[in-house]
């Protein structure tokens, strides 16, 4: 061990003698693991935050829809199935056991006005007074709609933070009325701001009770309904349950297949990581790639320096170094380069990828894995770059050496 | 292939040489370097082989300094055969047995003198601050005690033939190897180098030295002549510049 650190201040030395070449060959090392590390970080970073935004969909809600979130196989074998409708939100309300929370949803995009102000395509929720425990949402100003304004289907709306800004500056918008493609709704609360989820601007809709929600044939119309249980240890009880009841009101045979699905949050999650998986995978292929490149250099460079050193190494030889110590000589030069250039990698990486997260508003998350990458990556290949080179060095005949001016 | 007989080990001398050839294959060609060479030298003597360029004297060093293997024949070194050895023993043995000390001195350009001297020790895995030691002490011998932080460049090239020479002793070698020490220096210089071998000498150590000048070689108590890779005849000179006892 004492050795080899006197071999790494001999290499220290040495590349210090060929500060331009040093310089170079460590930059390829550089470029390597910064890239490693750099979307590393950055992959990390989102998925933590994606995990946080998927965390917001409730892990004790389910949502019934026609669609799964996630389709694998064929899409077209959904599109036959019949639409979920009002009269089955019914159905789940009144038989389920497990569902302490209930609510259908109904969305849309729809023109909101008020006085001069307007926005278009506002994403528009259709729900009842149980929603806000479902999808986990509070308003930051006013109240919810109520029970019975549901059930009497007043004319009555949530807005979000930007629909607020955008119709009523500073103005207060409780107790306004707005219009919603032309029909007057009044504003009894205001969402609190949730920001972007997938770039989509989540400030950026309203919710009214599903009772007023016109449309073309309501009863028809396809809608989801979101199921959510006190304890979430009971979410599979009522999945199973949910679907008991819908085969049921469904008349399905038992020979045949559910037509409806039960989604999930995790179902996201989960495809989310097969999704990054892939992205992981082609990320170690391109920092490979530039490692490897990184090494190629190395392995050039040293082997441009063991001819130049022949006299050195004939030196070395004749009085008395083995090959394995020759070897030792010259892989420590290669290990040297690629740990510094390991270290400035990974200094370099951190920094760099502050840049898109800074510009995606995400807090940068530097794992100790990420750097063990980085540092065991550089070493692989300052050793397997140095070897080849090192074996030259080792092979030199000490005579010819000797003689050669 | 040895005609004679081998005495035991333990009378052989420090260097038993029995019908040593090489040859240098180029291509098609051969080069004869050595034909036929029987030499013994014994512990504490001081040689010199003499001889025209191409002679193989170098050659001639270089097996006896295990630098290279002959091609036939016999080597034993401190009774030990060495012909028939790896590369890494021969390297083994270079570091113990053998100092060298070469024409163009062959220092380590970007080391100190001291590191220069250190050199042997660093591959036998002495420690640090026992090479230190010794490689100091080394170059006291040799008179560059002053000198031990210069590098190479700094050094005049008397100076630095005796970082070499330091360099030979330093791991205590059974035997100095010096080929054509003083070729590349001034006659001034190169008396003044030779004293040091001489000197070298009546302390104890065995010292074979290549040249091709007789009044070099007359520093030497006995002068092998070396024609065409063969030992052509072998002199005592009368007197002996540095053996006077
Ligand atoms: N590595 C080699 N390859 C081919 N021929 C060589 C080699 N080394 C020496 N020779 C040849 O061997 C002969 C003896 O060389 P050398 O021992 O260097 O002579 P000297 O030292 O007496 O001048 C010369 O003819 C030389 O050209
Ligand atoms: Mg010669």
């Amino acid at each position: 061990m004492r050795t080899f650190l006197e071999y790494l201040r001999n290499a220290w030395d040495s590349l210090n003698a060929h500060r331009v070449r040093s310089f170079f060959t460590i930059l390829g090392i550089v470029i390597g693991v910064t890239t490693i590390i750099c979307i590393f970080t950055i992959i990390q970073s989102i998925n933590r935050y994606v995990e946080g935004e998927f965390s917001g969909l409730g892990a004790s809600t389910v949502y019934v829809s026609k669609y799964p979130w996630v389709i694998t196989g064929n899409w077209w074998e959904f599109r036959n199935r019949p639409p979920i409708t009002l009269r089955e939100y019914r159905a789940l309300r009144e038989q389920s056991v497990f569902a302490r929370w209930i609510s259908p949803l109904i969305e849309s995009f729809r023109t909101v006005q008020y006085r001069s102000h307007s926005l278009e395509q506002v994403y528009t929720v259709g729900c009842n007074e149980e929603y806000p425990e479902t999808a986990n949402v509070s308003v930051s100003l006013g109240r919810w709609f109520t029970h019975l304004e549901v059930e009497h289907a007043r004319p009555v709306v949530v807005i979000g933070a930007h629909v607020q800004e955008v119709l009523f500056g500073l103005e207060n918008p409780l107790g306004k009325r707005i219009k919603i493609n032309g029909l007057p709704y009044k504003v009894v609360g205001v969402l609190e701001k949730r920001g972007n989820f997938f770039g989509f601007n989540m400030d950026n809709q309203i919710i009214i009770p599903y009772t007023t929600f016109r449309t073309f044939r309501l009863s028809r119309r396809n809608i989801a309904i979101a199921l959510r249980v006190s304890d979430p240890n009971q979410l599979d009880e009522l999945k199973d349950e949910i679907r008991g009841i819908l085969r049921r009101v469904r008349k399905i045979p038992p020979t045949e297949k559910d037509n409806f699905s039960i989604n999930q949050q995790d179902m996201l999650t989960q495809f989310y990581h097969q999704l990054t998986g892939t992205l992981y995978l082609v990320v170690f292929v391109v920092g490979g790639i530039s490692l490897i490149v990184g090494g190629i250099g190395i392995a050039n460079i040293m082997l441009v320096s063991v001819t130049e050193r022949t006299r050195e190494i004939g030196i070395r030889k004749a009085v008395g170094a083995t090959r394995t110590q020759i070897i030792v000589h010259f892989l420590s030069e290669s290990i040297l380069i690629s740990l510094v250039g390991g270290f400035l990698g990974i200094v370099a990486g951190v920094l760099v990828s502050q840049i898109p997260l800074n510009l995606m508003k995400l807090g940068a998350s530097v794992s100790p894995g990420t750097v063990l990458i980085g540092v065991g990556f550089s070493s692989l290949v300052g050793i397997l770059s140095g070897l080849y080179p090192a074996n030259r060095a080792a092979r030199v005949n000490p005579i010819e050496a000797l003689r050669y001016e | 292939m040895s005609s004679k007989t081998q005495p035991p080990a333990d009378r052989l001398p420090l260097i038993h040489i029995a019908d040593l050839h090489k040859v240098y294959v180029l291509g098609l060609t051969r080069v004869y370097a050595l034909r036929g060479i029987d030499l013994d030298i014994e512990k504490n003597e001081y040689v010199a082989i003499m001889g025209p360029s191409g002679s193989g004297k170098s050659t001639l060093m270089n097996i006896i300094g295990c630098l290279d293997v002959p091609t036939r024949g016999r080597y034993f070194l401190n009774g030990k055969d060495v012909s028939k050895l790896d590369e890494d023993e021969l390297a083994r043995i270079r570091n113990k047995e053998i100092g060298f000390v070469f024409q163009t001195f062959n220092l380590l350009p970007r080391a100190t003198a001291l590191q220069n001297v250190e050199l042997p020790l660093f591959y036998a895995g002495i420690s640090a601050a026992r090479r230190r030691q010794l490689a100091r002490e080394a170059l006291e011998k040799v008179g560059l005690a002053d000198r031990i932080n210069h590098r190479p460049n700094e050094l005049s090239g008397g100076q630095r033939q005796r970082v070499a020479i330091a360099r030979a002793l330093v791991n205590n070698p059974s035997i100095i190897l010096a080929d054509e020490p003083t070729g590349n220096l001034d006659t001034k210089t190169g008396a003044e180098i030779m004293d040091i071998f001489d000197h070298l000498h009546q302390q104890g150590n065995t010292i074979v030295l290549v040249t091709h000048e007789k009044f070099i070689a007359d520093h030497a108590e006995r002068i092998i002549h070396l024609k065409d890779g063969k030992i052509e005849f072998e002199e005592r000179p009368q007197v002996a510049g540095g053996t006077v006892q």
